[in-house]
Order: structure tokens, then sequence, then C-alpha cells
């Protein structure tokens, strides 16, 4: 906070300097200190500005529901997620994982972990499949994300998923976050740390070199 | 200080003189590419590169490393993940001095792989909250005003393999998500002033041109505070992999919001919640939530050498080297342990000592083929002390992957060899 109020001092004394310096520019009727750039027109906001935020502000017009979705997903996703979204290799699971979140082997998916299915949404859309970023329309990105809502047990396989309800799906694990960040935690010293025969473990427990993962360097 | 510590510090004359003992297999595991010793280069002898004529200017128009130090170079591990386009390397810490890392060791991390952004195409679009929606060409960006800073930036999962034991052997492959060099670029206090932010903007999303569309919500007191759109990286342009020809500068704040390829800034009343700060970059807790928004890079230091990658070839004196930072200000101090932790030494940390930047330290230490556990701990101007993993496991488990900034421990074996060892 205190950055901030720092800030608007100094923006307010770096105007005031700069309108002495070019105080025949009409362009400081509206206080615009460099004149740089050029107006962004509503068409070209609206090709570039295509994030959703979790009240479904910036959501498309468009639905889709999981029956559709199921082909879709089928075709578009599958090959990485598998087709119940399991997962193929190292890529990401996408259904499962319930109960997981404080175990041993946590397992996060779109059902177990994210927080919002706008986030879906605007993820599926603007980077998904991998590799072919925005290729899909807003239909078959909701008729997916209805897929992935429907296979986590969230929503029914009818259920018409679209710009207006998007923000209103209330995710299993909505309540799992905290903030704001509590660190910094771990710190058991107050003042100057142990400098001499300090009472610290020293046994060795583990060497990295008896696991055996470390990729070999060849020079 | 202990009687022992007196004595580490105390380099006889027979340690200087009779450094030389080489131990066989210590100086196999640490020759580089230098080869073998050839004597007819050695003294009295006149070298091979001695009586002819060498390259001359513009044999290497761009120039390069000598061919002797090719094996410094940024590695990955394979298995960590699903793709080279979606994937991470790590910088070579143990080969570096100073605190500027070179731009082309400077470890990558990609969601999507790397862009070929053409600079004449490139635009920078401002929206939202704004008295004024803009767009910026890279021409535009480099007439604003300009700062030049020194920052280090890590990726919040640096260390994240180590949460439960020794995993990786190396200290690139633990600690080389990170890497600090100098922006060069534009306060987005001034492009801020230039669009001019409406009251009611309290975040703001920042987002890349790559085929992740990689999105970050950062509040809109830290982009005033310290945040640039940076241009440039140790005095010349950004390279590709690291977001050319614009990325965005979060000083101290956790890699991932450092927002490459950017192309695009928009203001609002609310933070967007994108994949990457809800899915990743959250950290679980043991008890199964997750803290979100943990943005700030606490105190952190390495010892680069001697490490898993550099054996000790020799008794007698040695120099230790390392790295510290701090996402909260400056470096402090940093303390270092040559028997596990049970005793202490402050090292000597060489300037400059930069706010949000790597400090480098070093510290003179004798080695006679006994085992040593070496570590470090770094303290910032916060007061702020590098936890154990001890500390950060009771506080946190195991499962959160992201902001392990434990001290570390590197096990120097009888025959100099040096092994990443956990503790307990």
């Amino acid at each position: 906070m205190s950055g901030l109020a720092k800030q608007k001092k100094a923006g307010l004394l770096s105007i005031g300097f700069v309108l002495t310096q070019f105080s025949f520019s009409p362009v400081f009727a509206e206080q615009r200190p460099f004149n740089l750039g050029s107006i962004a027109t509503a068409e070209q906001v609206a090709g570039w500005d295509i994030d959703v935020r979790p009240d479904g502000l910036g959501a498309p017009i468009g639905a889709g529901n999981a029956i559709d979705g199921e082909a879709v997903y089928t075709d578009r996703c599958a090959s990485c997620h598998g087709d119940f979204g399991e997962a193929v290799d190292n890529w990401p699971a996408l259904v499962g994982g319930e109960g997981t979140l404080a175990s041993h082997d946590p397992v996060k998916t779109t059902g177990s972990y994210w927080p919002y299915a706008s986030t879906m949404y605007d993820y599926i859309y603007r980077a998904m499949p991998f590799g072919e970023a925005q290729s899909l329309t807003y239909n078959e990105t909701y008729q997916i994300v209805a897929y992935l809502l429907n296979m986590n047990d969230i929503i029914d396989d009818d259920y018409e998923l679209n710009n207006k309800n998007i923000g209103k799906i209330e995710m299993p694990n909505h309540a799992g976050f905290l903030i704001p960040d509590p660190r910094p935690d771990a710190q058991s010293i107050s003042g100057d740390p142990c400098m001499n025969d300090c009472n610290v473990p020293t046994q060795i427990i583990g060497k990295a070199r008896d696991i055996d993962v470390t990729p070999e360097n060849e020079s | 200080m202990t009687k022992k510590h007196d004595q580490s510090l105390s380099l006889s004359r027979r340690s200087l003189l009779g450094g030389a003992t080489a131990l066989g297999a210590a100086s196999v595991l640490n020759s580089a590419s230098a080869g073998e010793v050839n004597p007819d280069n050695l003294p009295p002898n006149v070298p091979e590169w001695t009586p002819y004529l060498g390259e001359g200017v513009d044999a290497n128009p761009y120039g390069l490393p000598s061919e002797f130090e090719s094996h410094v170079v940024r590695r990955n591990v394979e298995w960590l993940t699903a793709s080279a386009e979606s994937s991470v390397n790590f910088t070579p810490l143990h080969e570096l001095d100073g605190i500027v890392t070179p731009n082309g060791l400077c470890f990558e991390r990609h969601h999507g792989g790397v862009p070929e952004v053409n600079p004449t195409d490139f635009r920078l679009m401002i929206n939202g909250l704004v008295d004024r929606q803009l767009i910026f060409t890279l021409d535009d960006l480099r007439r604003f005003p300009q700062t030049n800073r020194f920052y280090f930036l890590e990726c919040a999962a640096n260390g994240g393999m180590e949460w439960r034991g020794a995993q990786l052997n190396g200290c690139q492959y633990t600690f080389g998500m990170v890497h600090n060099v100098q922006y060069t670029g534009v306060r987005l206090s001034d492009i801020c002033r230039e669009v001019g932010v409406k009251p009611s903007a309290k975040w703001v999303l920042a987002e890349g041109g790559d085929s992740a569309g990689m999105t970050r919500s950062i509040p809109i007191e830290k982009i005033l505070d310290d945040c640039m759109v940076a241009y440039a990286m140790n005095g010349e342009a950004l390279r590709p992999e690291q977001g050319y020809p614009a990325r965005l500068v979060v000083p101290g704040w956790e890699g991932n919001m450092w927002v490459k390829w950017l192309r695009r800034l928009e203001f609002g009343d609310m933070p967007y919640m994108a994949r990457e700060e809800t899915s990743k970059y959250t950290d679980l807790m043991k008890d199964g939530n997750a803290r979100m928004f943990t943005w700030v890079m606490d105190a952190k230091s390495v010892v680069t050498s001697p490490c898993p990658e550099k054996a000790i070839n020799n008794r007698g004196v040695q120099l230790l080297k390392g790295i510290a930072w701090s996402g909260r200000g400056k470096i402090k101090r940093v303390d270092v342990s040559l028997d596990a932790g049970r005793n202490w030494q402050t090292a000597e940390l060489h300037g400059p000592v930069l706010e949000k930047s790597l400090a480098r330290f070093t510290m003179p230490f004798e080695w006679n083929g006994e085992e040593m556990l070496i570590q470090s701990r770094a303290i910032d101007e916060t007061g702020y002390i590098q936890p154990t993993i001890q500390a950060l496991q009771a506080e946190r488990g195991v499962n959160s992957i992201y902001h392990n900034n434990a001290i570390a421990t590197w096990m120097v074996n009888k025959d100099g060899s040096v092994d990443n060892v956990r503790l307990g």
C-alpha cells in the first residue's frame, strides 16, 4: 500500500514536470504524459480480450452440454487426457481425485482441485488443444467444459452450460484455497540464529545418488 | 567461533604447497572438457597456440564461449514433463561466478514453446478499467523513460522435487531455476499514467502471446511499485526464450508471473483466477487446503562449489562459493556450516548487494580428505532466516511443490566427490 501512495505522489510530480516542458501540446488537455501508443478500437480489444473471470465476465455467447461434448472431447482431447480424463503418459488427469488432497499422493484434477469452472473455459479456449491454441469454437469449448464437469459429477449430462451460468457453477474444492499468503512462516528463530553447538539433525537419512533419477551429463 | 572453525580457516603452508595431491576419482568427475594435460604445452616448452596466428576478427560475429567450456549449458530432466514445449531446464549455477547470469544460460520455462514474435508486428494492448485503451508498438515502448535494474527471477517450483528427500544429485537440477540479469525497459507506473488507470482498478491481468496464452493476475499495488516491461537483458534484446521482444518484470515474485512475449495488460476490479494461479502455482498444505497468491520468493542460498557437480580435486585450501537472494529485499548475511549445521561462520558477501538480486558469497576452507556436510543459510534485510527443510515440512507438509527455500546439504565424501543428502 505504501508503494501505491509513493507512486501516486511521484506520478503527480512527473506530470507537472512534463506539462512545463511540453505545454504547447494540446494532448495534455487529457493529461497523457507521453502521447505514445494509439487508441485501441473496440474490434481490436474484442479480438484479444479472451479471458473469462470467475463471475462469468468475458464469457462469449455460446452453449453446450456433456452429451454433445463427448464427441468433441474424444476428437480433440482424449489422445493426451484419456477417454475418461484419466490421462495418458505424463499429461494431466482431468477427472477424479476426490478426497485425495490431504493424502500422501494428491490427485489434482478439474474436479478435485480447480475452484472455478470459468478457469476451465478460459484455459481450454486460450491454450487447448496443446499446439492448436484458440482453434475451438465457443460452443465446442462450452461442450468440452460441460463434458468434464459431468465426468466429475458436478452437472448432469443434459445441463446446458452457457455464458450466463458459467460463473455460477459450484466447484467441489471452491473453499479449498487460503488467502492471504501467511508467509513468512516456518520461522522458529527470532533474532540472531544459532552459530555454535546448534542442536540440529545430523544423521544422513537419504542420498540423491541412491535414488538414481539424475540425468547423466555427457560432455 | 569454535576451535574447529579456526582450524578450517588457518591455511597452512603445507596445504598451500602440497595442494596438488590429486585424487583420482574426483579429478575425473571434474575434468570438464579440457582433457589430459599435454606436457608439450607446459614450461619450459612453447605451447602449441603460441607460434601461429590465431583466428582473425569476425570469425564469430556473435562471440561464443571457448570450446573448452562446451559443458557449461542448460540441462533438463526429461522424465519431469510430458513434452519439451511445456517443460523446464536449469541454469548451470555451479559453473558461474559473480551475480550476472549470461543470457544463453538463463533457465527456460515454457508452457507452449517459444513463439517467434516478429518485433515489427509486436503489439502491447492495454484495456479494461483505464481512461484510454491503448496499443503500443515496440518503438513506442522504447520511447518511454527508461529504467535499468538487476533482478533475480526464480521459478516457484525451484527445488520442488526435493520436498520429500534428496532426489536429484546436482546443484543445477535442485537450484537452477533461478537467474539474475540486468533488465532495461519501462516502468509500469509510467504506462499506467499514459493510459490513466481508473480508481476502481485493483488487479492487472498480464497475458502472453504464446501458444499457452500465459495469464496471471497481479495486484495494482505491485504493478505501481516496481514492475516493468523489459525489452532488454544484460544490454541486448531479450532472448526469444526469455520473452522477446518484451516481457513483464515482477521483482522478487515468482517467475511464472513474469509473463513473456507480453501482448496484453487488462485492468480489472478482481483477480481473474487463471489456470496458472488456481490449478498451478497454488501450494497444497498437509490438511488438503492450498495457499493461493503466494507470490514472494523467500530468502534462499546455495553453495555452488563444492557441490555434486563440483568435486574437490585437491587436498588443502579450497574456495567455497555460493549465491543468495531474497524477494523481500537485500541479502544481509550468509552463514556457512561445514558440519551439518552444528557450527556456522559468516561468509564474505561480495558487492554489489542489490535489492531482489542474487548476491555472491565466498569462504575459504581447508579439506584434508575428511567427510564434510556443507550448508549455507541466508538472512535478508527483514531479518528473515532461510529455514531448514524440517521447519518447512512441519509448517506445510511435503505436497506443496512450490516455494521450497530450505537449506540444502552437500556431503563431501572422502574421495572428494560430493552428494546431495538429506539429514534427519
